[in-house]
Formats: C-alpha cells, sequence, structure tokens
C-alpha cells in the first residue's frame, strides 16, 4: 500500500477496495509508530484529518472525486491551514491557530485531499538541513544520524519514510530540491508565479514558491494539477490557462537537447555523486537524448547575490512578528521597546536572527547601493545565463546538491558550509525558473554509508510537463525512485 | 523681522474616496467599532499579501491630470521599514524613488494676486492603524480599521512665501480633491491633512534655510496660527543668535505654539526597497486618455470661461469656481434665470453666501434652491420687486415660505410700475408737500429727495424708485 503510486491508489479508492478514512488510517498509525524518532510532523490533529477523510469517502461516493480525492497529504508548516496550528518552524508562531486557509491549501481541500499533518521545517525556512527549527531535528529515514535537508526537511522525511502518499514543500533558494536529494525522493519547485503564495508564509517573496515533494514525476504531475493556478489575492500570481502537467508524460526522449553546465561539474562536487549524475546523464543518452555543453558562468555569483537579497526580503517580511497582534509575546516588559525587543530576541531562533541582521544591514541607508542594487542587478545577469543556455539546449541536468546528507551537527556551527549547499539550485530561483531533483542512486558517505543522490532537472519557464516527461522516461528505466529505507518497512 | 523671509512647503495627506482599502477589500468607512473594518491582510496576518485597489490607482491618475502632471507609465511600489504598534506588516506600502504623479502645478488666488504652486509629485500609500491610550490604566490598544485606508501624498515645491499663501493652497488643494471626486475633504476626519515645511532666510539669500515640520495639521486656522508662530519663532532664535535644528513639530492649538517631537539625529532609517508582493504599476497611455475623458470641466477652465462667456471679473469667476458646489450652484442658478450672470453672481456670492456663512453650511444645503434662487432674481431684473424687497422675499424663501412669486403675492410686494398709479402719487405728494416744492426751486437739491422719500412712502415702498424720480424730475419741470 505505502509504496503504490497516487495513480494506483485512487484506483484503488474508485474501486472501493479501500475507503479514504482506511487509508489515512493507515499513515496516521505510521505516523504513530515512526514519527516519534524522525519528527517530520509538527503538528497532528487526527480528529480533523480523518474528518477531511469521511469527507473525501462521501465525495467517492458521489462519483465526484478527481485524481487526489482522498489521498492524504502531508502538508510544509509554512501554509496557513484554518484551524491548524501554523509555526513556520518557529518559537514565534508556536500558539498561532491560522484563521484562513492558503490558497494551496483551499486547492487540496477543494479536490477533497486529505491533510494529514504540518510538517516539520527549518524556522521561517531558513536552512539546509531542518536543525533550525524550533520543534526539533528531522531524522532522515536513510540514516538517522544525518539530516534531511532542508527547508522542507518534515516533507522529504514523511514521503521518504511512508508518512504520507505526498507532501507540500516550498523553495526559495533550494528548499524543495536539496531534501529531495538528500532523501531520495522526487521535489520541484515551479516557475515563479505558478502556485500561489496567499497564506504560504513569507520568507523571500520574491524567490518564494510551493511544489510538490512525491515517489515519483507521475505523482508531481498530479499534485501539480492540483497545486498550481492563479490566484488573484497573490499579485504576482501568473494569470494562464490550466494544464495539464502530466499530459507529455510517456512522450519519447529522442531529440530532446540536454545542456550540462560545466560550473555543476567543477570543484566542490563530492566524487561520489558526481559518479552518480555521470551515470544518470548516460541513461539519458541511451533514451536518445542529445548531450550538450553549456556554461553558466554567473553560477559562483548566485551564493552572495542571494544572501543579499533573501535577508533583505526577510528582514522585512519579518517585522510583522512583533508580539503586538499575535505570536510569541514576552512576559515581562517595562516599555513598547522592551516588549519588541525581548519578544523577537526569545520568539526568532540563530539563524532567523543571522539573517534579519544580514538583511536590514543591506538596506540600511549607505549600503543598499553597494549591496541591495549590486546583488539586483547581478540577478539579472544570473537569469541571462539561462537565457543564453536555453538557446542551445531544451533542458539541463546536473547534481542537486554537492554532497549527500551529512551528519546532524556537523555544518550547524558553520554557516557558509551550509550555504554552499544551495550552489546548484539558488541561480533558478534568483531566474524565477522551474527546477526538480528526482533519485539517480546513491553513495557512499565517509563512513561506508550509502546515501541517496539527486539528479537535478531544470527547464525553461513554465516547461514542467517536459521536465515531469524527462524524468518520468527516466523512472521508467530506473527503479531508484522505488527504494525505500530500511526500518520504515513494517 | 522685515528683512526675512519665511519659505513653506506643504505635504498633504489626502485620503481617497474609494470604498475598500488601497491593498484589501476592507471597507474604509469612518467611525466603525473598532478593529470590525480590519481583515486578515490589515492586521498582517503571516502570509497575507497586497493586492491594490484599482481604484486608487484611478484617482491619482485623475489628480495628476487636473494639477497637469506627468503620470508614470509606470511607478513603484516600496516598503517603508518601521516598528510601531499601529503599523501592522512593521513596514508602510508607500511609494519613493518612483512615484505614479510627476511634476505638476496649481494657481491659487492670494487677494488680487495669482501666484502658481509647483507640484513636485504625488504618491499613492496606505495609512497606519491608531494607537489609542488611556483606555485602560497602563494599557494602549490599537485600532486598525484605518490601517491600509488609501492616500495620495501630495508634496509641492518650497513655493510658498507666507502663511496665507500657505493656506492659499492648502484651501485650493482641498477645494481641488473634492471638485475631481477622490477625496470628501473631511478634515474632522482626518481625510485631508497637512505637513507644513516652514524654514526662514534673510531677503535675497539663494540658499534655503534649515527647515522644520509641522505635522499633521487639519484645520486651515490652526494651519496659518501654526506658521506664524513657526516664522515668528525661527527669526527670534536666529536673530538672538541661535540655530535652527532640523526637527519635527506639532502645533498645540490651545497654547498655539509648535513644539519639537524629534529631532534629525532620532530620525528612522526607513531602508526603502521595492516591495517584492506587488508587481511595478505600469499605466498605458490609453488609460490615461480614457480617464481624462471623463474628467470634469477644472475650476481653472471654468474660471476663464466665466470671465469670457459672462463677462464676470477675475476676482468673482475665482470665488465662482471656489467649489465644485459654488460652481454647481451658479450654473444652475444661471441656466434656470436666463439673464444677465453678474446679477446671478452677485446673489451667489451676497445674499446666498452670507446666509449660509451665518448658519455654517455648505451650499449644497442650501434651502434656497438654484431654481428658487433663479425665480427671485427674474423679478428684480424685470422690476416687479426693487433690490430691497428682495432681501424680504430671499429671507421668506430661506425661511422656506414658498417661491419667490408665491412671497411676493401674499405679501404684497409687487412693486408699482404703473405709470398712471405713480403720477396719481406724485401729484399727491405735490399737492401734500408744497414747502418743500419751494425750497427745489429754490434751488435745494435735498428737497428732490425727500420729494422721492414722500412718494415711495406713499406707495408703501412699492412704486418703481427709477419711474418715481423720472415723473417727479418732469414734474418739477426741472
Amino acid at each position: 500500500m505505502i509504496n503504490k503510486s497516487l495513480k494506483q491508489l485512487a484506483a484503488m479508492l474508485a474501486s472501493k477496495d479501500i475507503s479514504s478514512v482506511e487509508l489515512t488510517q493507515e499513515y496516521l498509525n505510521r505516523i504513530d509508530r515512526y514519527n516519534p524518532e524522525i519528527n517530520a510532523y509538527i503538528a497532528l490533529d487526527q480528529e480533523k484529518t480523518l474528518a477531511q477523510a469521511t469527507a473525501a469517502d462521501q465525495m467517492l461516493a458521489q462519483g465526484k472525486a478527481s485524481a487526489l480525492t482522498g489521498i492524504p497529504i502531508a502538508q510544509k508548516d509554512i501554509f496557513c491551514a484554518k484551524g491548524w496550528q501554523t509555526t513556520c518552524g518557529s518559537k514565534m508562531l508556536e500558539n498561532f491557530i491560522a484563521p484562513y486557509d492558503a490558497g494551496v491549501i483551499e486547492r487540496f481541500n477543494a479536490v477533497g485531499s486529505v491533510n494529514l499533518g504540518k510538517t516539520n521545517m527549518d524556522e521561517f525556512a531558513m536552512g539546509s538541513s531542518n536543525e533550525t527549527s524550533y520543534y526539533g531535528k528531522v531524522q532522515n529515514p536513510w540514516d538517522r544520524s544525518r539530516v534531511p535537508g532542508g527547508s522542507s526537511g518534515g516533507s522529504a522525511a514523511a514521503v521518504a519514510a511512508r508518512l504520507c502518499a505526498a507532501a507540500t514543500g516550498t523553495d526559495t533558494g533550494g528548499s524543495i530540491r536539496q531534501p529531495a536529494s538528500l532523501c531520495g525522493l522526487s521535489g520541484l519547485k515551479p516557475t515563479y508565479g505558478l502556485a500561489s503564495r496567499y497564506g504560504m508564509i513569507a520568507f523571500a517573496s520574491s524567490l518564494d514558491q510551493a511544489g510538490p515533494m512525491a515517489k515519483s514525476c507521475e505523482d508531481m504531475a498530479l499534485m501539480m494539477n492540483v497545486m498550481t493556478g492563479f490566484d488573484e489575492r497573490d499579485s504576482t500570481s501568473l494569470n494562464r490557462e490550466k494544464e495539464d502537467y502530466a499530459r507529455d508524460l510517456g512522450k519519447p526522449l529522442a531529440g530532446l537537447r540536454v545542456g550540462l553546465p560545466k560550473e555543476y561539474f567543477a570543484e566542490g562536487l563530492e566524487a561520489g555523486v558526481a559518479k552518480v549524475i555521470e551515470a544518470a546523464i548516460d541513461e539519458y543518452r541511451q533514451l536518445g537524448a542529445e548531450i550538450v555543453d553549456i556554461s553558466l558562468p554567473n553560477t559562483m555569483l548566485s551564493i552572495p547575490v542571494y544572501y543579499v537579497l533573501a535577508p533583505a526580503e526577510a528582514s522585512s517580511n519579518l517585522s510583522r512578528y512583533d508580539g503586538v497582534r499575535f505570536g510569541h509575546r514576552a512576559a515581562e516588559y517595562d516599555d513598547l521597546m522592551e516588549m519588541y525587543c525581548k519578544s523577537r530576541a526569545e520568539g526568532f531562533g540563530a539563524e532567523v536572527k543571522r539573517r534579519i541582521l544580514i538583511g536590514t544591514y543591506v538596506l540600511s541607508a549607505g549600503y543598499y547601493d553597494a549591496y541591495y542594487l549590486k546583488a539586483q542587478q547581478i540577478r539579472r545577469l544570473i537569469a541571462q545565463d539561462f537565457e543564453r543556455a536555453f538557446e542551445q539546449c531544451d533542458i539541463i541536468l546536473g547534481p542537486t546538491a554537492p554532497s549527500t546528507a551529512f551528519k546532524a551537527g556537523e555544518k550547524a556551527d558553520d554557516p557558509v558550509a551550509m550555504y554552499l549547499q544551495d550552489i546548484y539550485t539558488i541561480a533558478v530561483n534568483l531566474a524565477g525558473l522551474p527546477g526538480m531533483s528526482i533519485p539517480a542512486g546513491f553513495a557512499p558517505a565517509d563512513d561506508g554509508k550509502e546515501l541517496p543522490v539527486g539528479l537535478q532537472i531544470i527547464g525553461n519557464y513554465f516547461d514542467e510537463a517536459r521536465m515531469l516527461n524527462a524524468g518520468h522516461a527516466y523512472q521508467q528505466v530506473t527503479d531508484w525512485h522505488t527504494r525505500m529505507p530500511e526500518g520504515v518497512t513494517s | 523681522m522685515s528683512d526675512w523671509e519665511v519659505v513653506i512647503g506643504l505635504e498633504t495627506h489626502t485620503q481617497l474616496n474609494t470604498k475598500s482599502k488601497i491593498f484589501s477589500g476592507s471597507s474604509i468607512a469612518f467611525g466603525a467599532e473598532p478593529n470590525t473594518q480590519a481583515n486578515v491582510v490589515d492586521i498582517a496576518m503571516p502570509g497575507v499579501l497586497p493586492v491594490l485597489n484599482k481604484e486608487a490607482v484611478r484617482c491619482a491618475i485623475r489628480f495628476g491630470l487636473a494639477v497637469d502632471a506627468e503620470i508614470a507609465s509606470r511607478s513603484v511600489f516600496a516598503r517603508k521599514n518601521y516598528f510601531y504598534p499601529d503599523l501592522p506588516k512593521g513596514y508602510q506600502i508607500s511609494q519613493y524613488e518612483l512615484p505614479v504623479v510627476g511634476k505638476g502645478a496649481l494657481t491659487i488666488q492670494v487677494g488680487e494676486q495669482e501666484k502658481t504652486i509647483r507640484i513636485t509629485r504625488a504618491h499613492l500609500e496606505e495609512d497606519a492603524g491608531k494607537s489609542m491610550h488611556g483606555a485602560s490604566p497602563g494599557q494602549s490598544g490599537i485600532d486598525l480599521n484605518r490601517a491600509g485606508t488609501p492616500l495620495l501624498e501630495i508634496v509641492t515645491e518650497p513655493d510658498m512665501r507666507s502663511a496665507a499663501e500657505a493656506v492659499a493652497y492648502a484651501r485650493k488643494l482641498h477645494d481641488l480633491v473634492q471638485w475631481i471626486n477622490i477625496c470628501d475633504g473631511n478634515m474632522q476626519e482626518g481625510s485631508f491633512r497637512c505637513d507644513v515645511n516652514v524654514s526662514v532666510r534673510r531677503k535675497g539669500d539663494e540658499k534655503l534655510g534649515t527647515r522644520r515640520e509641522i505635522k499633521n495639521l487639519n484645520s486651515f486656522r490652526f494651519m496659518q496660527q501654526a506658521i506664524e508662530y513657526e516664522t515668528r519663532w525661527q527669526i527670534e532664535t536666529l536673530e538672538d543668535g541661535g540655530k535652527i535644528e532640523q526637527a519635527t513639530v506639532l502645533f498645540n492649538p490651545d497654547t498655539g505654539e509648535t513644539r519639537a517631537m524629534r529631532s534629525k539625529e532620532e530620525a528612522n532609517d526607513y531602508r526603502y526597497f521595492p516591495d517584492p508582493d506587488l508587481l511595478p504599476l505600469a499605466i498605458s497611455a490609453e488609460e490615461i486618455e480614457s480617464i481624462r475623458s471623463e474628467m470634469p470641466e477644472l475650476p481653472a477652465a471654468m474660471k476663464s470661461r466665466f470671465e469670457e462667456a459672462y463677462s464676470l471679473s477675475a476676482y468673482d469667476a475665482s470665488a465662482l469656481t471656489a467649489s465644485r458646489n459654488v460652481a454647481d450652484y451658479f450654473t444652475a442658478t444661471l441656466q434656470a434665470f436666463g439673464g444677465e450672470a453678474k446679477l446671478a453672481a452677485n446673489w451667489v456670492m451676497g445674499g446666498v453666501s452670507a446666509k449660509l456663512n451665518e448658519e455654517d453650511k455648505n451650499i449644497a444645503d442650501s434651502p434656497v434652491s438654484p431654481e428658487l434662487l433663479a425665480g427671485l432674481i427674474k423679478r428684480i431684473a424685470d422690476n416687479t420687486i426693487s433690490s430691497k424687497m428682495a432681501k424680504e422675499v430671499f429671507e421668506a424663501m430661506w425661511a422656506g415660505e414658498g417661491t419667490a412669486d408665491q412671497i411676493i403675492d401674499k405679501k404684497g410686494l409687487k412693486q408699482v410700475t404703473d405709470s398712471g398709479a405713480i403720477e396719481t402719487i406724485v401729484d399727491e405728494v405735490l399737492a401734500a408737500n408744497p414747502a418743500m416744492v419751494e425750497e427745489f426751486k429754490a434751488g435745494k437739491e435735498k428737497a428732490f429727495n425727500a420729494l422721492v422719500g414722500q412718494a415711495m412712502k406713499a406707495s408703501k415702498g412699492k412704486a418703481n424708485p427709477a419711474q418715481v424720480n423720472e415723473i417727479l424730475k418732469r414734474k418739477l419741470g426741472s
């Protein structure tokens, strides 16, 4: 059951082989059993979850079902869901019960999907290891001493350990793709503007984008069909005709031009990871793809640019957490200034504070031009790199992350080493392009442990259907995506 | 004191009369229970996003067209970051480097003088909420009903040289924003509030003095007082060898003084940057033309038209176009009357205006409608009643006693214009006052006036004075 695809589950629900309540209960049982250690979920509410499953069964009985009706989905705790504790991984919002549904949540509710719970994440999505969460570390199901990646680490661990049928994530600099890579699953960050940001707690508004995390590209296509679409409450949402992201699945890859950016295979990439990616590229060659060498010359600038722009936006986005209207407020204070300072000092963790400080600094009078404006200029150059690349190729392949999952605590005190985790993913956010990661094999860690490696597929704007087919074709001839970690199989 | 010159610039926050807030669907109606007009967006709940109210943009464009300004084809919303309890997001969405309305101009009238005040820019922004202190001891309340109310901030160049000019500009702007229907102009409710930048310099100096900004003036009288006080204070300070520090000051109407609330050193670094939640605001030439085609005739154009078409003086035309309501009233009166414009103008600016002032009423609420007034003016023009009688009729109309004709009939005020009837009266007066006739014949001009007075009296004031004059002159053979 737990390894079935979304399509298979939908068929079973349609034929009444199983009810949504039964399916949901099975996942809830697994969560009871494994979550106390893995810690993929922050908030669970069996009553609400089962009520949704019951409602889904009614929809199924009435013949009103669609692809995800009755399917239990894990929601990243960055999405406001009415009546649910919505913390964004922060102590600041420990007491926050969302009074409204995010656009993405509304869409799942409308088709009768079941919300299994809210998944753990780095605080305000700032991190690449899920270690900045106020609600504790998340274990990587492949090696419990290792991190699942981040910031969507809870969703990644939940999919990998089969604690949900599929999950949502958000990706500002790699937060869907890097944990997908480290936990051996498929994750897609869509073109900026396809999924509504309304109700998705903002980290860096011009980069944040929601996307699916699932066992396969086929599952992701079905998730995309539900998750994306115009939302007038988000001014950056794109008003485009609705499309079927599964429409290209099964098309042959012959003639597909695959670009390999030389910068993604340079120093910094672990040898084991490089080997896996090279093997995957061979597989694409076998599938009839034409391999093209390309260059994305400004890749190295993407990290410094990102660490100016994302903190700048974050420093402003996080100003609303002031203890005045909701969220954490210090117990004792003598005046307004002290209330602000103590509430924020107590409510935010170290990484969030670091980024608020960086962001405040780069926007300050006298520094704005040198940092923020300059970074915006380079951001355009980075987007131009991709524009030129896509004149030569249809999709770009490369590693998602430079390494496999690292040990918990290993990089926790070295922010720059942590930031380098996103070296291959960040440019995609800066350009607003779609990018995804699919499992491509395993590489040995320094302790000999075999750990998942993700292959990144970057597409041109709105080319998600083509990317999903490219991933799907690979998943038809490989079985990496069906592998499951030990210890969660029963 | 006389060798000093004051230099004044204004920043005016006009509340736009849209139905909903600038970035959310909440109502902006004034006076609701606290926080009943604040939705998740206004409260700045986690995850909410702003969506621009297009009506607010249309208001800004209307204003830009009214002051002959450049309308930016692309303008940008920026975040102004600062912490305050009534600022829910921790930033105000405003426009900074690229405002929607660029350079324009507004011509004011100070006495007989006209002067053009340059407008630097006008930009859209959201209002903050309100902090309410003292409701319960040691605690402050926050009302977010006003948070997100659309404002157009209109900024001038430092072009004004007296409190009178500043007030004339503010009044003119106040009239204009109501004229083009983008603001209700209600100053008590804060729909129109001015920040006034004041500096002084020696006459002939090129360089501007250090300015102090008087915040949040919401009455023209206070503005006048505040500027006069501030100007005196700055001059005295400088003459005493002191220095003016750049500062923000508040005017206290009770003491009539201004007092600094914060100095420049305490000023915030607002860390402006483009709001990534909002796309740049694009305005097409077609959109501007479409709004231009819906614009009402503007006061300046109407003033010129009144001067030319009706041969009114610049002063009269300016007074009659001071507000949309006055202009509408005058136009309607003139249309119903169909006669000489000057006569209608005199009544609108005279009798009607005096009565409105007396009762503190707006002309739109005048108990004497333009049609009623026209009915009265017709009877003056056709000599049915004298101007003196007309005043009595007007009072009665104001009191709601009916139309001019009804009142004239009822009170028997109709002027006697029948020459035969007047001749009879004159003959009687001459017969009854031989002494006066003798005096007149002896050369005493005064006696003539006395005879006119007797004739008017005999007619109970109803005889047409011009006819009485003429007949008397004939009879006395002068």
